[in-house]
């Protein structure tokens, strides 16, 4: 089976990250750069799905240069080899954008299953697996909590508000996983220095046949109109418990009308 | 006037408290107009009525629950081509924003996720996007297309206004590609009678200082006092004290509720990515240095097993005269 992973180089959560003055788009360098979490699980599954039923795990990366550590770590916890999309020109393409040079590269490269996390921590849109399969026109098995393959049947547990969705459809299809899905395992010495040999390609635009009209800042279909850090909250009334802090707190939701 | 398309959230007749809000947003940009996927519309009718929806484009049928999310991109893109709206808006969801980007991908418009906030500025609809777990606000807008925006609940206040909600059937004839992911079974795993997480007006969240699975009993218990939702930090959950999808942070729910109460979370930057923008935050940790006073309107630095006790005493005794 052809397995095609989806991975995405965001910044660290855990740093204070910014938007550019200049153009709006993300500020990539001022902070560190790593693969997005749900990610992670997006190649454990895709490693599972291998180990179960054969075949290969390709993982594959739009973003500049820095976004190939993703790649890296990918291939170290076990993916077989990698394709990066990488063109100045795709820089500040917006989500609908990013989805038309993802589905070009995946037409071109071909696929069984397409595996995504559900969403990113920098956009949190949450929208690419539905938008690649509206573009490849293959099912849609987002949101999966679980993935069950048998032949060419594919069948997924969809998280819902109050539960969970059976969905199933046939190969090839497009997924998307939710952080219990799985546990990522943590790539070994010998994974990080066998990824190290393992096969990458990098594609521009015209590998991938992909329309330069249609990507980039300038030709996104949104745009920012202005942006500013949020200022601070003012600061609230903090008191130490001397054996009244529940009443205090009680007299707090009573002044401001929530009791 | 152009119309402003507001796909409807709603549980059979019963409309959704989000569903009035974008109705209360989507009438500064045109004629409100519902559309109804699935049953109940005629249920429904009144309460959108209420709340000036002009119109109510009703598609019934088994097909919205038999597949996922591409029968309601079919439904809003053919009404997008045949009334070309103002705008689509609908509720942040999981679900509805991938309805929103196959619908961004059929008609080839601009779509916008997790506005807070809509206003027009200079002939163009602005939303207001709270990014990067609420440090950065950012104002956006669609260049291309029909604007589609998914909005956060509680992002404003629903205010009624008078409507004819006049329902018109809309036919749906699905593509055979909208067929290709079928919903076989939907389980519904206890939810008990807590307002929805995300929908929520009052939150109230535990974290490690609860210090149990058992412990958390208390979290549910001043939760209920106040018909609040519960949530949970990504410790709690991790540590299976408490079902991961009440996670409430980065990679779990984002609220925004008018109070949040933080109980026993010391509130790392992950978890305040899930609630920065609340209204009113009350916090209750022992760790005078928590990083959550420094976002709480009121804070208590104590034992919460000490505090949250006397508070639902007090909010009984309040409630109770």
């Amino acid at each position: 089976m052809n397995i095609v992973v989806c991975v995405k180089q965001v910044p660290d959560t855990w740093a204070e990250r910014k938007l550019k003055p200049s153009d709006a788009t993300l500020d990539r360098e001022s902070v560190d750069g790593l693969i997005n979490e749900l990610d992670e699980y997006a190649i454990e599954e895709a490693l599972q799905i291998k180990e179960a039923h054969g075949g290969e795990v390709t993982v594959l990366t739009m973003g500049p240069e820095k976004a190939a550590e993703s790649i890296r770590k990918a291939l170290s916890m076990g993916a077989d080899k990698a394709v990066h999309l990488l063109d100045d020109a795709l820089a500040g393409s917006d989500v609908l954008q990013t989805s038309y040079a993802l589905a070009q590269v995946l037409g071109s490269i071909g696929f069984d299953l397409v595996v995504l996390g559900a969403e990113s921590t920098d956009a949190r849109m949450g929208a690419m697996a539905a938008m690649l399969a509206e573009r490849l026109g293959v099912p849609q098995l987002s949101l999966a909590s679980k993935v069950e393959i048998d032949g060419t049947a594919i069948t997924i547990h969809r998280q819902s508000e109050d539960g969970y969705w059976k969905v199933a459809g046939d190969l090839p299809a497009v997924v998307s996983v939710v952080e219990k899905i799985n546990e990522p395992r943590y790539p070994s010495f010998k994974g990080i220095m066998a990824a190290k040999k393992k096969p990458m390609q990098v594609m521009s635009l015209a590998d991938a046949g992909i329309d330069p009209s249609l990507v980039g800042l300038a030709n996104a279909a949104t745009e920012v109109v202005d942006f500013a850090e949020r200022p601070p909250r003012q600061s609230g009334t903090i008191v130490k418990d001397e054996g009244d802090g529940g009443n205090k707190a009680a007299e707090f939701l009573a002044t401001s009308k929530f009791i | 006037m152009a119309e402003v398309l507001v796909l409807a959230e709603h549980s059979g007749g019963d409309v959704k408290k989000v569903t009035l809000e974008l109705l209360t947003l989507a009438r500064q940009f045109g004629e409100p107009a519902v559309v109804w996927a699935g049953e109940g519309a005629a249920d429904g009718q009144p309460r959108l009525a209420e709340y000036g929806a002009a119109k109510v484009y009703v598609a019934d049928g088994s097909d919205f629950t038999d597949y996922v999310t591409a029968p309601e991109a079919e439904l809003l893109a053919s009404l997008v081509t045949e009334t070309s709206p103002a705008a689509v808006l609908l509720a942040s969801t999981g679900q509805n924003k991938e309805v929103a980007g196959r619908l961004a991908v059929k008609t080839s418009s601009g779509m916008l996720c997790d506005a807070v906030g809509l206003v027009a500025q200079d002939g163009k609809i602005v939303a207001e996007q709270s990014v990067f777990g609420g440090a950065t606000v950012v104002h956006s807008a669609v260049k291309t297309g029909t604007p589609i925006v998914t909005v956060r609940p509680n992002s404003v206040a629903a205010e009624p206004a008078p409507g004819a909600a006049e329902l018109s059937a809309v036919s749906l004839s699905l593509s055979d590609a909208a067929k290709s992911a079928k919903v076989t079974e939907k389980i519904v795993q206890e939810t008990g009678e807590r307002p929805e997480l995300a929908e929520a007006a009052i939150v109230v969240s535990g974290g490690r200082g609860v210090g149990s699975a058992d412990g958390f009993a208390i979290i549910e218990k001043l939760a209920d006092s106040l018909g609040a939702a519960v949530g949970a930090s990504r410790a709690v959950t991790d540590a299976g004290w408490y079902p991961h999808k009440f996670q409430v942070g980065q990679t779990g729910t984002t609220v925004s509720p008018q109070l949040y109460m933080a109980i026993g979370i010391s509130g790392a930057i992950q978890h305040r990515a899930g609630m920065q923008t609340s209204k009113t935050i009350i916090a209750v940790n022992k760790d005078p240095e928590a990083p959550i006073f420094e976002l709480a309107d009121f804070g208590v630095v104590g034992d919460l097993f000490q505090v949250v006790p006397q508070l639902l005493e007090d909010i009984q005794k309040r409630s109770g005269s």
